[in-house]
């Protein structure tokens, strides 16, 4: 792991457990009475969100917060300059402010990688969510989850997700989601099945580390867990689908369908969620589905990544090491 | 530092020598305590966990009463965090009846500078409010840099900073003892 | 400085010669060419062609002078060894009308750097919908002969076809841009593996080709001939080559970049890669050195397309598309295609200086290197090797995809009509 994180393909698997291992210690932060730790006090995170998007912004608000970052909030939308110099501007003005480290939500794919690379900053840049690129925080959280239901909460640390078999369903075209989520998941062993019509598959997809399906009903009775994706309703327009309809009776997930699956299999979803379109009010509210988790699980998760990204004097995860007696 | 093995390491401590220690500590918190029936133990992770267990179980001996056990990470709360990379996270287990108006023994293996048991009493801070904290220790080596010192202490050790005092627990090194070498490399500050 | 004794060159690439230059015209090509009274340059074994040619260069000028100028472009222009150059229509206010074209092509004549060809846009306002007074502009003082609307595709087919017809009246060919645009609405990069990993929005291959196919079927059918802007896929040449198999009078051109860099860049995100068409696959750019050495692509023209510093220091997606490129395309075409064995200096001089010369109408240009001929040359240096640094060119621009990389040539002297426009590599 280096000082950055951009991508989900930029952990490996030890660096993926680590933060797995670490969100699970979080989590037990979330239990205390007082929930706050005093680690990354003196340090202080922008969330620079050019995009709206206020789940993701006050997930990783609670997270700084509870280790005691200083939080400078930065919505840029609606700046009247282009897009361009507004980001370059933007980093300049916050690393002259004496950031720690940035976390950008932006709407180009690629711009927190620019961010990170280019002579802009020097802060630390967490991705929460580039265009239809990555969304690394995101995979994180699933995987935290998916280990959690499928391995177990103290049988699950130190272990990835290995044989597991994810499937995750709808607009992967569009999904940073997706994307980082098929990294993540083959980086921790698990076998990924996509399932899109194929409008919503990127031209290119046969090259990634997953399989293709383009029939929900053959895939769901080996699935340990199905991830469902938004679809926006728009898609309709563009002649991704014909219909509303006919999107959720070829690959919308309802009560039957959720049958299909093993009884241990688990619905995920990113959310916000179009109930009626990908999903049924009946799947979404069924205790098999784990949204609700998946928002808390993303503070813990947001939680070790900063903890393992800006805790010590280095960012480096792979240089973790336990707490022996000779160092106290 | 943590992966040095002292070339000459010398035992000052044995396996019976733990064991008689920690009888001892037992003893002297019942009797400070008056008894065990609010005492909970708390060891810092990794070797102060296994001998808060030790001492737990010579204490349900000692008072047949039953006495609760967990363990307290301070990783969060120390103050060297900026000094090194991050470190992976320990363990912290807070007992269900929880800390408030309990009397809460830290337990830990080595009392050295002192800054381990200021960041636990941070840690504690954010958990509940005890009665009242004590610490129990295997070893205190000395070299204090903060007004803190022990409750219970195992054994009495006086160290030069260019020695190092490693104890090891069949828990976690397959064996028992205390052993006191030299230093390699003539690093201070951390130590 | 009348006379100039060139001594010592590979006249193409062939047998060394001596070159002599009197005025404005080639006077004599030989062996121990006396040297009295003349200036002399020793090439010591270094490669001779005729000026080369670009016929497709964004100049910039008028509208937006702070990328290009005409004078920073032909200078620009003078040191990649080019003696002449079309300029793109897509200008601020475009270049479809006689006044516009006038304009530039008179800048050109003034700087006198490099002969400024204008090329007249095909449409009014680049806008694909009515034509412009291609005739008027063929008739100006510019003498407009290649009309394009470059950075936008005439994709009406009924106004292509009707432009390619119209030209004929008076010898033009039209430069189609060849972009389907509803197939290319948010197009990033090459639609492909790559643009699915990196999530950017996909620019296929199949909205090139198709507009290529049309076009050429187009103008088999009303008899015209059609020139293609910037092929950049292996498909593209196999339509071009298919056509020209059925005798449609079709010519293409390649870009050095789309010879040499790959998608595979893109994953820095750095827009210095974005350009239009997207760089493509490692196959694409194998198929288009290979169509280029067997002629079924035409000729090389650099797309030159100059971006002030702010339009490329940004994300991705925000950034100008286009690279500059008159001050490397030689060295990228002697490092892909003549080190590489698939062309000797005489296709060189062929692809850049002879073909575009004859389709752009440029008479004093592309001329063999003989006695009476004009004196417009480029004396290469092949033995050069050297890291590109941006900071040394002569265009107002910098985004060139080369910086720091090792090419190989350099362009020692440029004369125009027997005048040095670079001496030792540096602007006269």
């Amino acid at each position: 792991m280096k000082r950055h994180l951009i991508s989900a393909a930029d952990l490996t698997r030890d660096d993926a457990v680590l933060i797995l291992d670490t969100a699970e210690e979080m989590a037990r932060v979330a239990d205390r009475p007082i929930k706050k730790l005093p680690t990354l006090r003196g340090r202080t995170v922008v969330n620079l969100f050019f995009e709206d998007s206020t789940r993701t912004r006050i997930s990783f608000e609670a997270a700084e917060k509870r280790l005691s970052a200083d939080v400078i909030n930065f919505t840029a939308k609606g700046s009247s300059v282009s897009k361009g110099e507004s980001l370059k501007d933007t980093a300049q003005t916050l690393e002259a402010m004496g950031v720690d480290a940035v976390v950008i939500r932006h709407g180009a794919s690629g711009a927190p990688y620019r961010l990170a690379t280019s002579d802009w900053i020097d802060a630390a840049v967490i991705n929460a969510g580039d265009g239809t690129h990555q969304h690394p925080t995101q995979a994180l959280l699933d995987a935290f989850t998916m280990r959690r239901r499928l391995v177990g909460r103290d049988a699950g640390l130190g272990q990835d997700l290995a044989g597991k078999r994810i499937t995750i369903v709808g607009d992967v075209l569009h999904s940073r989601v997706a994307r980082s989520n098929v990294d993540l998941l083959h980086t921790l062993g698990a076998e990924v099945t996509l399932v899109a019509p194929p409008t919503l598959l990127p031209v290119g997809v046969d090259h990634w580390t997953c399989d293709v399906s383009y029939d929900l009903d053959s895939v769901l009775p080996k699935s340990d867990a199905v991830m469902m994706l938004r679809v926006q309703r728009e898609r309709m327009n563009a002649a991704f689908f014909p219909t509303e309809r006919e999107y959720s009776r070829r690959y919308g997930l309802d009560g039957e369908r959720m049958a299909r699956m093993p009884e241990h299999g688990i619905v995920m979803h990113p959310g916000p969620m179009v109930r009626g379109m990908e999903i049924t009010a009946e799947v979404a509210d069924s205790d098999r589905c784990t949204v609700i988790e998946q928002v808390a699980n993303g503070v813990h998760t947001r939680m070790a990544v900063l903890y393992l990204l800006l805790g010590g004097n280095e960012p480096a995860v792979s240089h973790a090491r336990p707490v022996d007696s000779e160092t106290k | 530092m943590d992966t040095q093995q002292p070339d000459a390491a010398r035992p000052v401590l044995e396996g019976p020598d733990i064991a008689r220690v920690l009888t001892r500590i037992a003893h002297e918190i019942v009797e400070r305590a008056k008894g065990a029936d609010d005492v909970v133990l708390l060891g810092i992770p990794t070797r102060g966990v296994f001998l808060a267990r030790r001492l737990a179980d010579k204490l349900e001996e000692i008072t047949a009463g039953k006495v609760p056990v967990g363990s307290l990470d301070i990783t969060m709360y120390r103050d060297d965090l900026r000094m090194h990379p991050p470190r992976a996270l320990a363990r912290t287990e807070i007992p269900g009846d929880g800390l408030d108006g309990k009397l809460v023994v830290l337990v830990d293996d080595v009392l050295f500078s002192g800054r381990t048991i200021r960041a636990a009493l941070d840690a504690l801070n954010d958990l509940g409010r005890p009665r009242a904290v004590q610490l129990a220790v295997l070893v205190d080596r000395g070299h204090r840099e903060l007004p803190i010192r022990a409750d219970y202490v195992g054994k009495n050790l006086p160290t030069s900073l260019r020695e190092t005092v490693k104890v090891l627990l069949a828990e976690e090194d397959g064996r028992d003892a205390v052993l006191l070498g030299a230093k390699r490399t003539a690093q201070d500050g951390e130590q | 400085m009348s006379k100039i004794l060139i001594r010592g060159a590979k006249v193409l690439g062939g047998e060394v010669q001596d070159v002599l230059i009197d005025g404005e015209t080639v006077a004599a090509v030989g062996t121990g060419l006396s040297a009295e009274g003349a200036q002399v340059i020793e090439a010591d074994g270094q490669i001779l062609l005729p000026g080369l040619v670009d016929l497709h260069t964004h100049l910039r000028e008028p509208g937006r002078e702070d990328s290009e100028t005409v004078l920073t472009g032909t200078r620009a222009a003078a040191r990649g060894g080019y003696t002449s150059v079309f300029a793109m229509a897509n200008t601020f206010p475009v270049a479809d009308t006689a006044g516009v074209v006038e304009q530039v092509w008179r800048l050109g004549r003034e700087h006198g750097y490099c002969d400024v060809q204008p090329i007249g846009a095909v449409t009014v306002g680049l806008e694909g919908k009515q034509l412009a007074e291609l005739g008027a502009m063929h008739d100006s003082a510019a003498g407009v002969t290649v009309f394009s609307d470059d950075g936008k595709c005439v994709d009406d087919a009924v106004i292509m076809r009707r432009a390619l017809e119209y030209v004929k009246a008076f010898g033009g060919v039209v430069a189609q841009h060849a972009q389907e645009p509803r197939l290319t609405e948010g197009a990033q990069m090459n639609e492909g593996v790559v643009s699915a990993e990196l999530g950017l929005g996909g620019w296929p291959a199949v909205a090139e080709e198709s507009i290529i196919a049309r076009d050429v079927l187009l103008a088999e059918h009303v008899g015209s001939r059609v020139h293609i802007c910037h092929l950049s896929t292996a498909g593209s040449v196999e339509i071009v080559r298919w056509a020209k198999s059925r005798g449609i009078d079709v010519t293409a051109e390649v870009t050095p970049h789309h010879l040499l860099l790959t998608d595979e860049l893109v994953r820095s995100y750095n827009p210095v890669y974005k350009v239009n068409p997207p760089l493509r696959t490692e196959a694409d750019v194998l198929a288009l050195r290979e169509a280029l050495a067997d002629g079924t692509i035409d000729i090389v023209a650099t797309d030159h397309a100059p971006h002030p510093h702010e339009d490329k220091d940004c994300e991705w997606a925000a950034a100008a598309m286009g690279m500059v490129g008159l001050e490397t395309a030689l060295s990228v075409v002697q490092h892909t295609m003549v080190d590489s064995g698939l062309m000797n200096w005489a296709d060189v001089a062929d692809r850049m200086s002879v073909k575009p010369a004859r389709i752009g109408g440029a008479e004093d240009h592309g001329r063999p290197v003989s006695a009476g001929e004009p004196a417009n040359l480029t004396l290469v240096d092949p033995a050069y090797r050297g890291p590109v640094n941006p900071a040394g060119f002569a265009s107002r621009s910098r985004n060139t995809p080369y910086e720091g990389r090792e090419l190989p040539g350099r362009v020692t002297h440029t004369f125009l009509r027997g005048r040095a426009t670079v001496v030792d590599g540096k602007l006269a």
